[in-house]
């Protein structure tokens, strides 16, 4: 047993569910007891989908752990197979259900027989995966099964397309800004003059992944979705998969050139270094950022980098290599995944933290005080706490983290958004810093004032060392808090004792 | 579901159980804010920790008391000792927070692999020395709000069953008579103690935000009844006595087990009556509790008039509307009561699971107001499916439907009315002063929409409405 409040990432069913609704016209069955379709919640609310979110329940209620679940499981499948007729119904085991330990492909077998559409059973360990690695592993099954379906009926396409293609793999619902990178990848490709063969899951019909092989390569922008499926189809089709994040000005030139070099070797003659340098140079903000004034001051500014595989490491050779801040830790939750982050990262940071203990991530915050974080919903949280600023990189993350403005991470347009991203959030730290310095703002002094004269306070010579003592960013805070807890108590003087009394009545 | 005539009677209908609600655990999230030295330990996998993560949201970041026993792969195959397990994990929460009970919630996980908590509980009790509850607030057998009764009929068991010592200290130990009789001398207390009519003690039972206690309490003192004690009280260790042959009253329709537990445990005699949600429920859970203690409740119907002339403006915009209630946390029945006598026709009320006797005053008062205003009386659909209800909705085109998250975006985006129905539970609904939030809440998408009728935007999906 492990005593927790907060994970990264969710537990594995999650992920399987977000590949399944991601595609078009496909179910997802969970065979669970009431209440765990709190996903339906999440991207009802999360991404403000207009659409019933296609995830139902097979209900596991005292009578199945009873009984077993017997008809119920199937007769759920034929059921919503009748109702809604999708391509695909995928039966998503939980946690509760994988302890149960019915054949749950015995029941897709059977289900199967009645049903028009395909019935597959989602292959994951509850115990053993989390959301991300589920997510993968369903995508892959997915494709495998639809490829080699056309297989057997003859139907899979032999030919590539006429001109360069790519399938672009990982695009998911609920994922960080996703719909946004997949709008801004499309465009790179016209750019480019390359064609999008497909995009999956998100939007994607089963219908189409037979077409997957036309595909020159495969594009897996995110570490964490996709590799699997595209490993397969190289394994496959020996299409060449492409997994350089292009995020960032240096990462999206060297996933350019890469794409270059893989369409070259299949016959193209393109010659993208003319396209790269005019992104970079005169069009993307991001370089000539760097060059200017302002970044100038962010040069040796300390940060701290946290998040998933992708996200993390990108944002650490951003802003270690691109606008030279000193990052003095970067970390990620991926832990099965974490030789590649080391790897990744390795020169850009002081030093490399895996864990998905975000008790330990608040103690390494506290301990090196950046003048930034950049994580996930949870260091904004921390950040708040410890009065620095945070930019949220990667999930979990709330409601804002779906924009509905254009806000790519990835391509051109996301150097530039990530750009102002990272500037905002050092220049409202700094902001912050001038303003304690200077005394606050007018609106501080002014209820200071209201509740009682200032000169009734004195601060006593221990008081004030004490205070002295205080690093400078929570001081003005702490000045605040102690005031007021020796107004409200009717002290005259305050010494240190009466700021520490302060300290342990606010719970600091 | 068509319906042909007006029916004489309230219509029981069952379905298949097929809907969305929350999961009972989430009662830690109120739980635990109201029992302020408790400690909830939710014994379960990743999925309840996900769970609660979301759908607590920012609570989650204000070091809650609450934390997951998260059960890992050698827990569930008995490689690891579930007893020395949860030792390690309680001595740890003992050392960091120190809290006077910790609640062990046991989760789908624990039912199936027979995990014995309340036979664990009492050892390790004696060994760590802070008392264990165990309530079993599970998936399996209850929904979202039901967790509470759980919760709360574990903690009927570790109420005192005497009074200890004199008189004088008992109202000390009592945290509503402390809070009320807050810097006031001794003599003005035993002053106060000749305002209430002498009856027999009487112990309320719910989870209510303190202003909430407060003013109910207050309302009782009007008519000089005395509330002894709150199950929960703000601290585990202000628990109310309980003995034999006290008056219980419930404050919420999903508290049956509690009640329950109460009546034959305990020993108490339930009073059986509507719950005080809207101004004529709080008037006829006064006047029911007047009449056991053989009281003639004054002023009430001035009071009930005084409420409804103050919301005359919300019910105005709701008056011969038409609700849906999807169905998800048992408060349907009361707030369908208090919208017909807003006006409002009702057409289903969905409820994940109906106890007709706790409810019995509950249900008659349903049906009285639906003959009084002239309405047709709703079916009340137990474990209703979501499925159906959707096709039922797109049927009858309600001007409101109150359901959960999961549908409420699409049913808008189809152009038709929701309301969150979540938000009934955290919003402060009961007594008299509380009318106006329950109507805030009900009348927001039609306020909203009247702001934008003008638009056009009523249907924003392509296709014709499809699941």
């Amino acid at each position: 047993m492990k005593l927790a409040y907060w994970m990264y990432a969710g537990p594995a069913h999650i992920g399987t569910l977000r590949v399944a609704s991601s595609f078009k016209n496909v179910h997802a069955i969970m065979h669970a007891p009431l209440g765990d379709d709190y996903f339906n919640v999440m991207r009802s609310m999360l991404s403000r989908e207009r659409d019933f979110t296609p995830v139902t329940a097979s209900v596991v209620d005292r009578h199945v752990l009873a009984r077993g679940s017997q008809e119920k499981v199937v007769d759920n499948i034929t059921r919503k197979d009748a109702e809604e007729h999708p391509d695909l119904i995928v039966l998503t085991p939980t946690c509760t259900s994988s302890i149960l330990q019915e054949d749950l492909q015995n029941f897709v077998e059977r289900a199967q027989l009645e049903a028009k559409g395909d019935v597959m059973l989602a292959d994951v360990n509850h115990y053993r995966v989390n959301e991300l690695q589920a997510g993968d592993r369903t995508l892959q099954q997915i494709v495998q099964f639809y490829i080699e379906k056309a297989r057997k009926k003859g139907e899979l396409p032999t030919s590539k397309t006429e001109k360069p293609s790519v399938n672009i793999i990982g695009i998911s619902t609920l994922g960080f800004h996703n719909n946004h990178d997949c709008t801004e990848l499309k465009r790179l490709m016209a750019d480019l003059g390359i064609e999008v063969n497909a995009v999956i899951p998100e939007g994607a019909s089963v219908h189409e992944l037979k077409n997957l092989p036309r595909a020159w390569f495969n594009l897996v922008p995110y570490r964490e979705l996709g590799l699997m499926a595209a490993n397969y189809l190289e394994a496959e089709f020996g299409t060449p998969c492409i997994n350089i994040t292009p995020m960032g000005v240096v990462e999206t030139a060297r996933c350019i050139r890469k794409i270059q070099e893989v369409i070259n070797a299949q016959g193209a003659n393109v010659d993208y270094e003319e396209y790269i340098n005019e992104q970079t140079l005169y069009i993307s903000q991001a370089a000539w950022f760097s060059r200017s004034i302002d970044c100038q001051n962010l040069t040796g500014k300390k940060a701290v980098v946290f998040g998933d595989n992708t996200h993390a490491a990108a944002l650490t050779k951003i802003l270690s290599r691109e606008m030279g801040i000193h990052v003095v830790w970067a970390g990620t939750y991926c832990k099965y995944d974490a030789d590649w982050f080391r790897e990744e990262v390795k020169d850009y940071c002081d030093e490399v933290l895996i864990t998905d203990d975000h008790g330990a991530i608040g103690d390494a915050i506290a301990r090196v005080e950046p003048s930034a974080i950049f994580g996930t919903q949870m260091e904004r949280h921390v950040g708040k706490r410890l009065d620095i600023p945070c930019g949220v990189i990667a999930a979990p993350i709330h409601v804002q983290n779906f924009p509905i403005g254009y806000k790519p991470f990835l391509g051109y347009e996301g150097t530039n958004q990530i750009t102002d991203l990272i500037y905002n959030s050092f220049t409202l730290g700094m902001e912050d810093h001038l303003l304690e310095i200077f005394g606050g703002h007018d609106t501080k002094e002014v209820i200071t004032k209201g509740i009682s004269a200032e000169s009734d306070l004195n601060w006593t010579k221990d008081g004030l060392a004490e205070l002295n003592k205080i690093p400078g960013f929570v001081r003005g805070k702490v000045k605040r808090n102690t005031e007021k807890f020796a107004r409200d108590r009717g002290f005259k003087d305050i010494s240190a004792e009466v700021l520490y009394a302060a300290k342990e009545a606010v719970g600091a | 579901m068509t319906i042909a005539q007006e029916p004489a009677a309230l219509n029981f209908e069952c379905e298949t159980g097929n809907y969305h609600t929350f999961c009972p655990i989430s009662c830690v999230a109120w739980l635990y804010q109201k029992i302020e030295d408790s400690f909830f330990l939710v014994i379960g996998t990743k999925t309840c920790g996900y769970f609660l993560q979301n759908a607590m949201g920012v609570m989650i970041f204000a070091e809650p008391r609450y934390a997951m026993a998260e059960l890992e792969e050698g827990d569930i195959s008995a490689q690891l000792n579930d007893y020395e397990e949860l030792k390690r994990l309680c001595e740890q929460i003992k050392r960091d927070r120190n809290p006077s009970v910790i609640v062990w919630i046991g989760t789908c996980t624990t039912e199936i692999i027979k995990m014995d908590l309340e036979g664990l509980a009492p050892k390790l009790e004696g060994e760590i020395g802070i008392p264990i509850v165990v309530a079993r607030a599970n998936g399996l057998d209850y929904a979202f709000t039901q967790g509470e009764d759980t919760v709360l009929a574990a903690m009927a068991n570790r109420c005192p069953d005497k009074a200890p010592v004199a008189e004088a200290e008992k109202n000390e130990r009592n945290a509503i008579q402390k809070l009320l009789n807050f810097g006031k001398k001794k003599e003005d207390v035993a002053q106060e103690e000749s305002e209430y009519v002498d009856h027999p003690p009487l112990v309320l039972f719910g989870s209510l935000p303190d202003p909430v206690v407060t003013q109910l309490t207050l309302e009782l003192k009007k008519q000089g009844i005395k509330v002894s004690g709150w199950l929960p009280a703000k601290r585990f260790t202000e628990l109310p006595v309980l003995e034999e042959g006290y008056y219980v009253a419930g404050v919420n329709p999903f508290l049956s087990r509690t009640a329950t537990t109460l009546m034959r445990r305990r020993k108490c005699k339930l009073i059986g009556a509507p719950f005080p949600i809207g101004p004529d429920g709080t008037r006829a859970w006064i006047e029911k509790i007047c009449s056991v203690f053989g009281i003639t409740p004054k002023g009430l119907e001035e009071r009930e008039a005084q409420i409804w002339a103050g919301v005359e403006d919300y019910v105005k915009l709701i008056r011969g509307k038409s609700v849906f209630f999807m169905g998800d946390n048992l408060l349907e029945v009361s707030l369908a009561r208090f919208l017909v006598r807003c006006g409002m026709t009702v057409q289903e009320v969905g409820i994940p699971y109906m106890d007709k006797r706790y409810q019995a005053a509950e249900l008659a008062m349903l049906e009285q107001a639906c003959h009084e205003m002239g309405v047709p009386l709703p079916t009340i659909v137990e474990k209703p499916d979501n499925y159906n209800q959707l096709q039922r909705i797109y049927e009858l085109q309600p001007d409101l439907v109150i359901t959960g998250m999961a549908h409420a975006n699409p049913l808008e985006a189809r152009g038709i009315n929701t309301k969150w129905s979540v938000e009934f539970t955290f919003a402060q609904i009961h007594g008299f002063s509380n009318a106006r939030d329950i109507l805030e809440l009900v009348t927001r998408p039609l306020r909203r929409n009247n702001n934008l009728k003008d638009l056009g935007w009523d249907k924003l999906v392509r296709e014709e409405a499809k699941i």
